[in-house]
């Protein structure tokens, strides 16, 4: 055998010997109960979309729609490099939205981690997880006077486009004055369908 | 400093280091070599300095797990046993030729795995073997060169 044929052989030799996505699942997991993993991702299944969570020990610190690339991004930024996928933290998260999904839920027993969201923006989150519940519908400006500066609708709004905890922080409760859907980071059919599963009456 | 989440690290990467490990230490201790370099590569991540070759950095844990292993099995081996002792139960992708691969000295092995398995270029097996670049290209021409001896007929 020449040389050039054993470099042949031994790149030929080389595609994935298989098992390499269970052994990594092995390894996370394994550094997961080490207390190695910051923060924990993983997508899901629902009736609006695909949900990206994710997670630190302080609880759920993340809900997103869509790609998951540039909130893993932002997740390594704000919180910490060490993201990768364990899928078991988020096991009650996703419980408890299929019931949320299922109508069975109306309100979530979850620990939530705030920190991606600051300042009166984080107030007023707050104010909506707090004290809008299930079913219910409030105008930005509602809000604003709510969290105690009624002249803050816009601020308000910003709050709302930068929420980081959708569905689980009702920001899909929140409407323009006299009713209509006004904006959401999923899209306005999630949000028509968020508001139809919770028998929100709409204008 | 501002570092990639660890999760992309991974998406590029896992399965080269997967097929690295377990054609090195073989299909019983390679995916623990696998998992103990993923360990401590997230261990050591938050405090890493230079982010500018981290496959390369990923790759130097994990050869370095491999050698832990390689020691630990010699040490256990008996006398008369296979010299290398786990690595002749490497992947039998080819089987004559990664027994082969198994029983090269530690730094042709490597530099073998890490060019042809990892597919890296000489610049990050260099790193990875903490030697030079001539040294690490070197290394895979006599590695070569030993397989070549061992299974011509």
């Amino acid at each position: 055998m020449t040389t050039d044929a054993i470099e042949r052989a031994l790149r030929a030799g080389s595609p994935d010997v298989g098992g390499a996505e269970a052994a990594l699942r092995r390894a996370l997991e394994a550094a997961e109960a080490e207390g190695l993993v910051d923060v924990a991702w993983t997508t899901v299944d629902s009736p609006v979309g695909p949900l990206f969570l994710a997670a630190t020990d302080a609880g759920l610190v993340r809900v997103g729609f869509g790609q998951e690339d540039w909130m893993l991004e932002d997740l390594a930024e704000h919180i910490s490099p060490r993201v990768v996928e364990v899928g078991k933290r988020l096991d009650p998260v996703h419980r408890e939205l299929d019931e949320y999904f299922e109508g069975r839920r109306q309100s979530f027993d979850l620990p939530l981690d705030w920190r991606l969201s600051r300042g009166f923006r984080r107030t007023v989150l707050e104010h909506l997880y707090a004290d809008v519940p299930y079913g219910v519908t409030v105008s930005y400006l509602d809000l604003a006077t709510a969290s105690g500066n009624a002249k803050a609708s816009r601020a308000v709004g910003s709050a709302m486009a930068t929420n980081p905890i959708p569905i689980v922080v009702p920001c899909h409760r929140v409407l323009r004055t006299g009713g209509a859907l006004g904006g959401y980071g999923g899209g306005l059919d999630a949000k028509r369908h968020l508001l139809a599963l919770e028998g929100a009456r709409l204008v | 400093m501002n570092l990639p989440p660890f999760q992309q690290l991974l998406d590029d990467n896992a399965v080269a280091l997967h097929r690295f490990c377990v054609a090195q230490a073989g299909p019983d201790h390679g995916p623990d070599c696998f998992q103990e370099a993923i360990i401590a590569a997230l261990r050591a991540y938050p405090d890493l300095r230079d982010a500018s070759n981290l496959r390369g950095w990923l790759f130097t844990i994990a050869h370095r797990k491999v050698l832990d292993h390689h020691r630990a099995a010699s040490r256990r081996a008996v006398p008369v046993g296979d010299p290398v002792g786990g690595a002749a139960d490497a992947v039998p992708l080819d089987a004559e030729l990664w027994a082969a691969v198994g029983r090269l000295p530690d730094k042709q092995r490597g530099a073998i795995a890490l060019r042809f398995l990892a597919d890296l270029p000489y610049a990050d097996v260099a790193r990875s073997l903490g030697c030079s670049e001539d040294a690490a290209r070197q290394n895979v021409r006599a590695g070569l060169a030993g397989l070549r001896q061992e299974v011509a007929r």
